[in-house]
């Protein structure tokens, strides 16, 4: 079941890492949230405590927060630049 | 129960990696809620039903569907197709993927010397979750209320439409600080991070 | 009774500090009075010593007060102490009694200028570090002092420090008296090894038991002691500074670089005269040098343009004779003339500032003339001044001066002739320049207007100086003239007087008549060349030119020196050792230029470097445990 996670979270690191376009990078940081919190409740199974399990939770409450955070910047940088390129967002290079 | 397990597993990480393949977002969007299904399947075999539940309600219900609401709100799948057509190249992939595999080396590694379940599966009822939750991890459903509570009040504030002096404010300054560039660094090439 | 010595100099010490501080933020006012009452202060404890020495003279004939021990390396104990004897009695006198003099004028001559309190700062600054030079018990006290002088005059030089010229004329000086500032460190290190000592008396008291006359290292200790002299007092080889340091203000020049630091080289030669007398070839070195400046830059001065330059190599001569009694040995001679031409030197530089600030700091005396109505002061101060300079006969101050040392070169036991007859051709030539100067800037016809008539602050010193001019002289008569000789024979309790040889009265009074002959022929050809109804045109037949230029020397300086070290620093500019250094800067340039490739603002650049820096760590945690 770790091999699940790892596999998950290795596919969603690959594609925050080669998606330019805002929104995808957005979806994959939700699928590694995911992963990890797969790993927990593996962690949870094979120890056989809640604990696991209640940090998942609070995974996903943080996830929340942050989709809803990172979706209201999503639409700033629309309002900005429509071409949702994350390479261009590179003001702070140098 | 092992075939389920191995069978929503194998459809999670197809699933995923079809959606991150994809050049319309709302295409990638649904094969994740897919992904997000197996897992929730996952959850429910390794005795987490409660979390299964939530996985399905939160998750997939409402943070994808949150999602496809700005997705669709801003149109954007039709109008990036043609440029996520001209960025995904097939070279875009190599770096990425080998530093993946390097991390799923790794991981396996510990994994593998990661030890079998201890005893029978306990399936955890919404009972005991709930008792733990209020028992020792109170002050962490606390903090959660508290990142939402600030999560909303960020969203809210971030999100809205900018009044018309501060437009004009981060216009002007955004034109003129576009000019003036310079920087030896080039910006916004169409290759991908290439440390070469 | 002499433990207020130490108030003489810290009067003037303290208000420097006070002005150097609070400076920018009190009024001019202000400044003005605390830098001048300083120094007034100083004039009175020195005038309440005086009469306390004299009153009650103690039997070694001096008092000595010890403030603290410097340091203590081995046997090596210099302490800090000052020490007051006759000599150093009238040198106190004469500092404090001119400085103060100065400083008022000062007040209005610097009135308005925006360096004002700064001004006055680095005066009182001086006037301390002279006080500590003279006052000083042993050498190593003394060149603090020396060094305290000399730092002074680089920031007095350099009070207008926005014109590049004054701060080229600044460093210049300050280059130069280093040189011989080395030399006498030099000799203080020789002092101090082999004798153990620099406490001067007791230095004095060892060498006359160590050390044979004319051995070699009483030569060498000498010499050096020499070299410092000779920078400090602008005497050959090391007298280029002086004409440039004309470009500081008037009261400067007139403080500075006429009445004390200039002859700072006199009294140190006076304090250590033992030393000297042990080396009789050094002594006649200096008689030399001091003959041969004498006469070189009385030639210059017949041939300057400007006023303040006639003024300075006026200077250098005088010291010049000055050096030449000390090399007779006839050294209260050598003190009593520096004595009067504190008076009329500093006399004729604040008159000379009254004709600068009058003619709209015009310095060119050919574009001066017929003064003597509209700046009667002026003239008169000149008139005065300048007789007491040439040795107008029997009533200026500086008639019996020269004539003393003009009397000992002839008649005294180590006279020379030729020593004397250079002094008598000194003394035409001092009377020529002198009163070619006057006759341009006073008489003929009227050039400019004047925009300026001098205020109180500067009628006050005028006049003082004007009086001593010509009463200070009475206090040494030959004994055959007027037969008091007061002052040699203060001083000749501490400085070995010569042998009187008594030549009887024909002998001395035509020694006095000589020295008012040349300065009578030395007035005539003045007059001849510059009567007033002669044109004013500038002569430029090469003879006047080399003098104008002083002999050449600078010319010759900055062929020698200054060129070639200017090239090789030019080239070794860039050498290998600065190729070290600015490769350690190109290596961190292009380091920074390398790395910031990396910082190109892509999230998922970041983001991969996240990723990889984590797989490498988790790599090694995991393989490497």
């Amino acid at each position: 079941m770790l091999y699940l996670a790892v596999s998950l979270f290795a596919l969603g690191l690959i594609g925050l890492l080669t998606r330019r376009n805002l929104i995808f990078t957005l979806m994959c940081i939700e699928v590694m949230l995911n992963a990890s919190g797969l790993a927990f409740v593996a962690g949870s199974y094979r120890w056989g405590r809640p604990d696991g399990q209640i940090m998942f939770l609070f995974i996903l409450a943080m996830a929340a927060a942050e989709v809803s955070v990172g979706l209201a910047l999503f639409l700033q940088f629309h309002r900005r630049a429509p071409e949702l390129d994350s390479d261009s967002a590179s003001r702070m290079r140098g | 129960m092992l075939i389920v397990f191995y069978i929503s597993a194998a459809i999670a990480v197809l699933a995923t990696m079809v959606a991150i393949t994809r050049r319309h977002a709302v295409h990638a969007l649904l094969y994740l809620i897919v992904s997000l299904l197996a897992v929730a399947v996952v959850f429910y075999v390794i005795g987490a039903p409660f979390l299964a539940a939530l996985e399905l309600i939160i998750y997939a219900g409402a943070i994808m569907v949150l999602f496809l609401f700005v997705v669709m709100m801003l149109n954007i799948g039709e109008n990036a197709m043609e440029v996520e057509t001209m960025w995904l190249k097939p070279t875009v992939w190599a770096w990425p993927a080998a530093l993946a595999t390097f991390l799923v080396a790794e991981l396996t590694y510990v994994a593998f010397n990661a030890g079998r379940p201890a005893g029978p599966m306990h399936t955890f009822t919404p009972k005991e979750i709930g008792i733990a939750l209020f028992g020792p991890y109170a002050i962490g459903v606390e903090l959660a209320s508290l990142l939402l509570l600030s999560g909303l009040a960020g969203a809210y504030h971030v999100g809205r439409r900018a009044s018309r002096e501060e437009e004009q404010y981060s216009a002007g300054s955004d034109g003129r600080r576009a000019v003036s560039s310079g920087e030896p660094v080039r910006a916004g090439s169409d290759r991908t991070s290439d440390a070469a | 009774m002499h433990a207020l010595l130490w108030m003489i100099p810290a009067f003037p010490l303290a208000s420097a500090a006070i002005l150097a501080f609070f400076g920018k933020r009190i009024s001019h006012r202000a400044a003005a009075f605390i830098g001048t009452a300083s120094i007034g202060l100083s004039a009175l404890v020195a005038i309440f010593m005086a009469a306390g020495f004299l009153r009650s003279t103690p039997d070694s004939h001096a008092w000595v007060q010890t403030l603290w021990t410097w340091m203590g390396v081995g046997d090596f104990r210099p302490e800090i102490a000052f020490y007051y004897d006759p000599v150093a009695l009238i040198m106190t006198l004469v500092i404090t009694f001119v400085g103060f003099l100065i400083h008022l004028y000062s007040v209005e001559y610097m009135r308005g200028d925006e360096g004002f309190s700064r001004f006055f700062a680095y005066m009182n600054l001086f006037v301390a570090a002279m006080l500590i030079l003279v006052l000083a018990n042993n050498l190593l006290v003394l060149y603090v002092g020396w060094e305290g002088v000399g730092l002074c005059s680089f920031l007095l030089l350099g009070v207008w420090y926005k014109d590049p010229a004054n701060v080229r004329a600044a460093n210049k000086a300050f280059l130069v008296t280093r040189i011989g500032d080395t030399a006498f460190a030099i000799g203080l290190f020789l002092l101090a090894t082999h004798l153990g000592t620099l406490d001067i008396q007791e230095l004095m008291r060892r060498a006359t038991a160590q050390w044979p006359a004319g051995s070699g290292i009483a030569i060498a200790a000498a010499a050096l002691l020499l070299g410092g002299a000779v920078g400090k007092s602008a005497q050959l080889p090391l007298q280029t500074w002086l004409p440039d340091a004309m470009a500081g203000p008037t009261p400067t020049s007139a403080l500075i670089h006429a009445a004390t630091m200039v002859t700072a080289g006199v009294y140190l030669i006076a304090r250590t005269n033992v030393l000297f007398t042990l080396a009789p070839p050094v002594q006649f070195a200096v008689a030399l040098i001091g003959g041969a400046t004498m006469l070189m830059a009385a030639f210059s001065a017949i041939a300057q343009h400007d006023i303040k330059r006639v003024l300075a190599y006026s200077t250098m001569s005088q010291i010049g004779y000055m050096f030449m009694a000390l090399g007779l040995g006839a050294w209260s001679a050598a003190l009593f003339h520096f004595m009067t031409h504190a008076f009329f030197k500093a006399l004729l530089f604040l008159a000379a500032g009254v004709v600068i600030q009058a003619m709209h700091h015009e310095q060119d005396m050919f574009r001066m003339g017929g003064l003597r109505f509209e700046l009667p002061l002026a003239f008169w101060s000149f008139i005065i001044g300048g007789s007491a300079l040439a040795g107008l006969p029997l009533i200026t101050a500086g008639f019996f001066s020269k004539d003393l040392i003009l009397w000992q070169a002839w008649a005294g036991p180590n006279g020379n002739g030729g020593f004397w007859i250079a002094g008598l051709l000194g003394a035409m030539l001092t009377s020529f320049y002198t009163y070619r100067l006057i006759l341009l800037v006073f008489y003929g016809p009227e050039e400019r207007e004047v925009s300026h008539r001098p205020g109180f602050c500067v009628i006050i010193p005028l006049v003082t100086l004007c009086a001593l001019s010509i009463v200070g002289g009475y206090v040494d008569t030959p004994p055959d003239f007027g037969g008091a000789p007061i002052f040699s024979d203060f001083l000749g309790s501490v400085l070995p007087a010569l042998k009187q040889f008594h030549v009887g009265p024909i002998t001395e009074l035509s020694t006095a008549l000589c020295a008012s002959a040349s300065f009578a022929i030395g007035f005539g050809f003045a007059y001849i060349l510059y009567a007033p109804w002669r044109p004013r045109t500038r002569r430029e037949d090469p003879l006047l030119r080399l003098w104008h230029a002083g002999w050449g020397v600078d010319w010759l300086y900055d062929r020698l020196f200054v060129m070639p070290f200017q090239f090789l620093v030019h080239r070794t500019g860039s050498d290998v050792i600065d190729a070290i250094y600015t490769g350690i800067a190109k290596l961190a340039d292009s380091a920074a230029r390398a790395l910031r490739v990396t910082q190109n603002g892509r999230v998922r650049w970041y983001a991969t470097g996240i990723a990889a820096g984590f797989v490498v760590l988790f790599g090694i945690a995991i393989f490497v445990r």
